[in-house]
């Protein structure tokens, strides 16, 4: 049960892109989908959102630039319970929004459905690139591919020195740094990396909050940890990125805005979520919200540095956001 | 002369020992208060560039140079007003009941000095789940001040009763039985004699409390304080409280948050030290011997 867990949640997710996404072709051709607007001034109400730590700065802008252009009086509130806190919370039927660094699992689904909270929406709002970062006195270590990761990283795994990683690499201690496993981004690493959801060896130095995991590696001429991309955007000048080799075309990939918007660094990109209640989705300033929230895209991504989606998810997300709108109106 | 001559001086390993109780004394005083100074001033260092204006005016933002602590400043003194007006009254009069009319050859009479005494040691965070289970949840009245403000007067409450009841028990009893000999009813004597003289001491514990409640992040952690609340807290709203702000500020990746979350501690230093120091000045100003 718990081994598929991490699958079956991108099946959630999946079953509800995908459903959009039928529908998305079939207004494209009809070219009936308009732009709504909303009187941002007369708006009011308020709006709770919880989650991942690595989205909330997202949905903070966003709130900030809302109540900039006009929306003063419509109340956003961001909490950072992380992906798994949040999905609790938002699953009791206690917040609109639901940051995301990893799509729902079953299991929460499950919980949402006995809570009887409804229905819900589920949309792709900017990109992340997890990236693996050394110290900077590590001047072996440039590239590694995902075997090598996962020889690091799988559960029961021994590598505790860095010649042990690749014969070649120096008589250096190895000390690892990551994520707590309330985190979507020890979810999805574990995922991308070992396999399996959730699965990983637990002899490395776990904390939540990421720059003490900076610290560790900053510390530790073998350290190593992992995190999401605006961590290491802001200590770039002191720790250093691992490139992943990408499995299909053995190239080595350096983390970056380029990198994950081309699809070259596989498998460490991944995209982020918000999640919005059925019954919060109806009410009007949600909508212009989460429309707000399309519309201004990449300034939100640059202001609170994220890497922001590509043109084609973009209109993706729009349209699938449109034809939702359009559904909720009707019911 | 002879007596004199039985004095011998001081035994090198007694002269030995002394040196060493003294050198471990002076150690410990620098560790508790080398410790405070590197921690004050390396934070007030710290802060100093960002502790303007704008810490005081603006919401908190995603950009640290637009980025303020407004609405974690007022909820703080929100909430300390509102524990300060339940705590008081509640922490008192369980003082003056224990003290002057409990009568302790009863069993639960006992129970209850006991269980207020655990209860002093009770970890802050049992609390916050205490209030998210039965106040946030149990009543239904959501993240909003008012349960953030019943949380914390739970918290400090023990600590409220105890003060109080010490304070009362320092009151001689002589006032008492003259109170009571003039013909004053029991209530004439709390009321009249008893609670007067006590309450340099009930004001200074009371201070004391509630600068630990101002200072506390975790049961407010558990019952929503939440991080980003741009607007000024109400009664029965969302907020943010200035230690909760603090620490999401340290969590940032971008640096000059550091600095503001240094920033924000200071303002919060401020405001738990000048609690302290109007504790002192009561205590001092009415202190009574008898």
């Amino acid at each position: 049960m718990k081994l598929s867990l991490g699958r079956r949640g991108v099946i959630v997710v999946a079953l509800g892109v995908g459903a959009s996404l039928v529908l998305a072709s079939l207004a494209a051709g009809s070219a009936s989908v308009r732009n709504p607007t909303y009187n941002l001034k007369k708006l009011s109400g308020t709006i709770t959102a919880d989650g991942s730590s690595t989205v909330g700065p997202y949905t903070t802008a966003t709130a900030e630039l809302f109540r900039r252009a006009g929306a003063s009086k419509v109340k956003v509130t961001v909490g950072i319970s992380g992906t798994g806190g949040g999905f609790q919370r938002f699953c009791k039927g206690e917040t609109d929004i639901q940051d995301a660094s990893r799509p729902m699992r079953l299991s929460e689904a499950q919980l949402c459905k006995d809570n009887r909270v409804g229905s819900w929406r589920a949309w792709t709002v900017a990109n992340d690139a997890l990236t693996v970062v050394v110290n900077s006195q590590n001047t072996w270590a440039r590239c590694l591919s995902v075997a090598e990761l996962k020889k690091i990283w799988e559960p029961g795994s021994t590598v505790n020195n860095w010649k042990d990683v690749r014969p070649g690499f120096p008589d250096v201690p190895l000390k690892l740094f990551g994520p707590g496993t309330d985190s979507g981004t020890f979810d999805y690493f574990t995922e991308a990396i070992n396999g399996r959801s959730r699965a990983s060896r637990t002899d490395f130095q776990a904390s939540e909050d990421d720059n003490v995991l900076v610290q560790g590696v900053l510390g530790e001429r073998g350290g190593m940890a992992y995190f999401g991309y605006s961590y290491y955007e802001e200590n770039k000048s002191r720790l250093t990125a691992i490139q992943v080799r990408n499995p299909k075309t053995n190239q080595c990939v350096t983390p970056g805005i380029k990198s994950v918007h081309n699809e070259t660094y596989r498998p460490l990109s991944r995209p982020l979520f918000i999640y919005v209640k059925g019954t919060s989705f109806k009410k009007r300033h949600v909508q212009a919200f989460i429309d707000f929230m399309f519309d201004n895209e990449v300034r939100i991504a640059k202001r609170a540095d994220f890497i922001p989606l590509t043109k084609k998810q973009l209109k993706r997300a729009r349209t699938s956001f449109h034809l939702q709108l359009a559904q909720a109106k009707r019911t | 002369m002879t007596s004199l001559a039985h004095a011998q001086p001081p035994r090198r390993d007694r002269v030995w020992k002394n040196r060493v109780f003294m050198v471990a004394m002076l150690f410990s005083m620098f560790v508790a208060f080398g410790t405070l100074v590197v921690l004050l001033v390396d934070t007030i260092l710290t802060g100093w560039p960002a502790l303007d204006w704008k810490l005081f005016s603006e919401p908190p933002s995603t950009v640290p140079a637009e980025a303020g602590a407004r609405p974690a400043i007022l909820a703080t003194l929100y909430l300390g007003f509102l524990v300060l007006l339940l705590s008081v009254p509640i922490g008192v009069l369980t003082a003056i009941y224990l003290e002057e009319y409990a009568n302790r050859s009863r069993w639960w009479n006992r129970m209850i000095e006991v269980n207020i005494q655990n209860l002093a040691a009770v970890p802050s965070i049992v609390y916050g789940i205490l209030g998210l289970a039965f106040i946030v949840r149990g009543i239904g009245i959501g993240r909003v001040v008012f349960a953030g403000a019943l949380i914390l007067t739970l918290v400090v409450l023990p600590t409220v009763v105890v003060a109080s009841r010490e304070a009362i028990r320092s009151v001689p009893d002589s006032i008492r039985q003259g109170a009571f000999a003039l013909g004053a009813t029991r209530w004439q004597v709390v009321w009249r004699q008893v609670l007067p003289a006590a309450i340099p001491g009930i004001a200074t514990g009371s201070i004391l409390a509630l600068s630990r409640a101002v200072g506390e992040t975790a049961p407010l952690i558990m019952v929503g304080a939440i991080t980003y609340v741009a607007f000024n807290p109400e009664l029965f709203g969302p907020y943010t409280a200035l230690p909760v702000q603090i620490f999401n500020w340290t969590k940032q990746p971008n640096l000059e948050f550091q600095t503001l979350a240094a920033a924000a501690a200071i303002v919060l230093l401020v405001i738990v030290l000048s609690m302290n120091a109007v504790a002192i000045f009561l205590r001092n100003r009415y202190r009574k011997k008898w």
